[in-house]
């Protein structure tokens, strides 16, 4: 059930710089970790997040195992015109997820 | 020096600080009560404002579309039977936990799930601490944002308040404290750097950063009974209910926060 929360303005003028904030449900499971019986559990992180801005990528980030579980991203961009921001969270283990918000601008 | 190691030092020297002092025992007055958000820096606090920021409201959105989904040889939803949340379900959990007239005790917001699944959707109750009870209860206890807690108000719940009151003031473990040794007495203190609070449960479930996940104030309460070196209570134990339901009883006016997020 991984979900994400996604922060964009509905709204801009051309030109403005807009603040973007990302949530991803992720546990980020470091694999330094061992259980009581003394196993090795296995690395489950997110290792890598981009957001496209209608088709163009305007911010990538690689993660690693340090960051918090749920990782929280905030970047900001210029408001160029109306459209759609996809980002995408890849990961270990097949993760993948995606989400979109849309802007329009003025 | 590891966080839990200088926390356990820490705890040792205040430990001894106590045991030399005579104890006040004096509980809070009312107008000085203080949700642990008031401890918290500005940048806590604003995780915990911005629904967008806070991690909690991710357990929410998946309480939301379990709420929804059928669950149990019943083949019910939460929702056939109790509508929109948003409307049915407001102010619920600031009255947990409640008397349960067929159990004969008090039972938390937990439970009460816990309960409708087996009663009503005839499906197996969802383990203590899982993503789904808490996502349950985190999707229920923001229905009731703002509302004040008035829990412990029916008269059949006086003995368990009680009862609860008691095992807040009994000192135990090795360390031999009770809970009001620190959130009585010394909220207004610091240990291991951290603020001590005075343990108002305003924001269950709720998002701590240590954890890095949600948690239910059960989980808080075994937590502080192993810093004291005592043994915890099961989940669910009727020790832990009592306690939940004198805390509530303690806060009670103050309003429902959560999900929160606390350090």
């Amino acid at each position: 059930m991984a979900s994400a929360l996604i922060n964009v303005p509905k709204k801009a003028k051309r030109g403005d710089i807009i603040e973007i904030k990302t949530l991803m449900s992720h546990i980020m499971e470091t694999g330094y970790r061992h259980t009581a019986t003394g196993e090795v559990v296995p690395r489950d992180i997110i290792t890598s997040f981009s957001c496209r801005y209608n088709g163009v990528e305007i911010f990538r980030a690689d993660l690693f195992p340090a960051i918090a579980a749920n990782p929280f991203i905030t970047f900001f961009a210029v408001a160029t015109e109306s459209g759609k921001f996809d980002f995408e969270w890849i990961g270990d283990k097949g993760f993948t997820e995606t989400a979109s918000a849309s802007i329009s601008v003025e | 020096m590891s966080v839990s190691r200088a926390i356990r030092v820490a705890v040792l020297l205040i430990a001894a600080d106590i045991a030399a002092s005579p104890l006040a025992a004096a509980e809070i007055p009312q107008d000085q009560r203080r949700s642990g958000y008031s401890f918290m820096t500005p940048d806590t606090q604003a995780m915990q404002d911005d629904d967008t920021a806070n991690p909690g409201m991710l357990w929410v959105l998946d309480g939301e579309a379990l709420w929804n989904s059928k669950a149990g040889a019943a083949g019910k939803a939460c929702a056939d039977c109790h509508g929109d949340a948003r409307a049915s379900m407001k102010g619920v959990a600031a009255r947990y936990p409640a008397f349960d007239a067929t159990l004969g005790r008090p039972v938390n917001l937990e439970q009460r799930i816990n309960l409708c699944r087996v009663g009503h959707q005839q499906a197996a109750p969802l383990a203590f601490e899982s993503r789904d009870l808490l996502a349950l209860t985190a999707y229920l206890a923001e229905q009731s944002r703002g509302t004040a807690i008035e829990a412990g108000i029916d008269p059949q719940l006086e003995p368990f308040v009680a009862k609860g009151r008691e095992l807040f003031m009994q000192r135990q473990g090795q360390l031999n404290l009770g809970c009001a040794n620190c959130h009585d007495d010394n909220w207004d203190k610091r240990l291991a750097g951290s603020a001590i609070t005075q343990a108002h449960p305003t924001g269950y479930p709720l998002y701590r950063l240590e954890w890095q996940s949600l948690g239910s104030l059960q989980r808080r309460l075994r937590s502080c009974i192993s810093g004291i070196r005592a043994q915890a209570y099961d989940y669910g134990a009727p020790e832990l209910v009592e306690l939940e339901l004198y805390l509530m009883s303690r806060a009670r006016g103050m309003p429902i926060e959560a999900p929160a997020v606390r350090p």
